[in-house]
């Protein structure tokens, strides 16, 4: 078990307000999030556990994010939907020299106009989080997801 | 004593078609319960060839994949002699779905309920208790093991592909794709061995035509997808051919990247950014490969289960699990091939960010699926248009035409009587 307490404690606030963030819609802030050189996934758990590469998405670096910001703002026509990110408490299973890897459960509500609330999709993060002069980034962050169907699609980073 | 026979469900509907031909479709084409259920039955179930998976998803002899052909649940495995084999997922006794992990390997397949047990092509092997016990019970006298075995479809492998059919009088896989559409099969699997890179699966709240109806649309993309516009790979002035069989069941969209831009089609278009740069050109990483020819695209529709995607460098398979007539599961299989390098399995995974639930291109085909259901659901006497490039049916040199769309209704009314 990890005791710096200090460093639990950064680590439950990287993932208050990274939810925060994107529940809040303010995507712009996303990228901040992470390492220059990140890798962000999303991977459907089936993919991910028979260690084929596929992902729903797979993008390289905060340029990369960005370019998935602009299509998500700019060019992708989709409904309009809120998101709501429930998360569990971190497990950190691992701290050397290359970070943290930690995983914690999450679960996104997707709530679109004029319709009840409905969950979108669930799985656990997969990350490495490094420290920085800036304070915690994301290194790796692979959102592996149970949900065995999407529904319809998936627009905004989760 | 004679029974009157109820019709059938299904087969007694009136044609919803208001006038000839088929440029313009009835909203309950997309909606009524009893036409669903007799496209089921004619079409998923009938005398067509459906898409099942790949061969090496099940590359040893009792390695097996689950699957489904309309809502009939399947189960593609390999025998001992190395052959596939697709059997109902239904076992014979009381007709359980048995099987129900996606993939795996077995010995044999049993139904836990009674372990009736069978082989790898689908025969019975045994049931517990069949000559009774002390003496008492036990299955009829005349009860053979041989006239209890599991459904088994009509399986046709073509290049590391796999179909199955429920009626074994379907004609060869050959003959049901006709010779222009089996030479854009046949450019992508050219026999050489494939590779799976894995799966992505969404559920589309529309009817399942209507994602065939996309992939013979090649009115939207330069239009909807701000990517294919911009960056040239799909737009009005390129270079491209659409073809279709005798029947106008299947057809192919072939298309070549333009890297200028004519005025002509971006005038007005709003989908087009000038000046949209990547901040990482990665994602658009085209490397030719020399199997293409010319064409930089190809988008095959095989009815009615499946579209073989070829765009640049991203290559899948993307198969339609019809769930009622308002929606679908939509599975993408990606793949690529042996001889891939390590950079190119990179490119086709990077690649990979255009298409399925979340891509670029491909996530708002889902959602305009989504809005026209809503809207064929709202309104039952509305028919929509397709007459872009006329009335008729025909192959083209150009992509400025609903002809495809045109030619799958021609048939669907034929084998539909509708």
């Amino acid at each position: 078990m990890i005791t710096d307490t200090n460093l639990r404690l950064e680590v439950i606030d990287l993932f208050a307000r990274y939810v925060a963030c994107l529940d809040s819609g303010n995507y712009d802030a996303w990228p901040d999030f992470f390492t220059q050189d990140c890798h962000y996934r999303v991977v459907p758990r089936e993919n991910y556990d028979a260690g084929l590469p596929l992902s729903t998405l797979s993008l390289h670096g905060v340029p990369m994010l960005r370019d998935r910001l602009y299509g998500v703002e700019s060019t992708l026509f989709h409904a309009p939907y809120y998101q709501r990110h429930i998360i569990g408490p971190t497990l950190i299973k691992e701290q050397g020299d290359d970070g943290l890897l930690t995983e914690t459960n999450y679960l996104v509500v997707r709530t679109k106009r004029d319709m009840p609330s409905e969950i979108f999709n669930t799985g656990r993060y997969v990350d490495r989080i490094v420290i920085t002069p800036q304070g915690l980034r994301f290194a790796e962050k692979a959102c592996v997801f149970d949900s065995e169907l999407i529904p319809n699609s998936l627009i905004y980073p989760i | 004593m004679n029974e009157v026979e109820a019709p059938l469900r299904g087969e007694s509907i009136q044609t919803p078609w208001t006038q000839e031909g088929s440029s313009r479709i009835p909203a309950a084409v997309y909606t009524d319960r009893d036409i669903y259920e007799r496209e089921l039955s004619r079409i998923f179930y009938g005398r067509h060839w459906s898409y099942v998976g790949l061969e090496v998803e099940v590359p040893e002899p009792g390695c097996f994949k689950r699957t489904s052909i309309g809502e009939r649940s399947v189960i593609m495995i390999r025998n001992r002699k190395g052959e596939v084999n697709v059997l109902e997922n239904r076992c014979a006794h009381r007709a359980m779905r048995f099987c129900q992990e996606r993939t795996g390997k077995v010995k044999t397949l049993v139904c836990p309920y009674h372990q009736w047990n069978y082989n790898y092509d689908g025969k019975l092997l045994g049931v517990p208790f069949k000559n009774g016990v002390k003496g008492q019970g036990g299955m009829p006298e005349d009860f053979a093991l041989e006239d209890h075995g599991l459904n088994k479809l009509a399986v046709s492998v073509r290049n590391g592909v796999v179909f199955a059919s429920f009626d074994h009088d379907v004609e060869s896989f050959e003959d049901y794709l006709g010779p222009d559409i089996l030479r854009y099969f046949d450019r992508t699997f050219d026999g050489r061995k494939l590779v799976l890179h894995g799966y992505s699966r969404q559920r589309i709240p529309g009817n399942w035509k209507l994602m065939m109806e996309n992939i013979k649309d090649p009115y939207h993309p330069g239009l909807l997808h701000t990517w294919f516009v911009t960056f040239g790979l799909w737009r009005a002035d390129n270079k491209s051919e659409l073809w279709m069989d005798d029947k106008g069941r299947h057809a192919a969209m072939v298309s070549r990247r333009s890297e200028t831009v004519d005025k002509d089609v971006t005038q007005g278009v709003t989908s087009f950014r000038e000046n949209m740069k990547l901040n990482d050109m990665r994602l658009l990483d085209i490397v030719h490969e020399p199997w293409w020819g010319s064409p930089t695209v190809c988008m095959t529709t095989l009815f009615p289960s499946v579209i073989l995607q070829q765009q640049v460098n991203s290559l899948s398979t993307r198969q339609i699990i019809p769930v009622g007539p308002d929606k679908f599961d939509f599975v993408w299989t990606h793949f690529g091939f042996e001889d891939d390098d390590e950079a190119m399995v990179e490119r086709r995974m990077r690649q990979a960010n255009l298409f399925g639930p979340a891509g670029f291109v491909s996530a708002d085909d889902g959602e305009v699926i989504e809005f026209s259901q809503e809207g064929f659901e709202q309104d039952g006497d509305f028919s929509t248009m397709c007459e872009l490039g006329g009335r008729d049916v025909e192959n083209t040199d150009h992509m400025v035409t609903e002809t495809l769309i045109r030619g799958m209704y021609r048939y669907w009314r034929e084998v539909m009587e509708l």
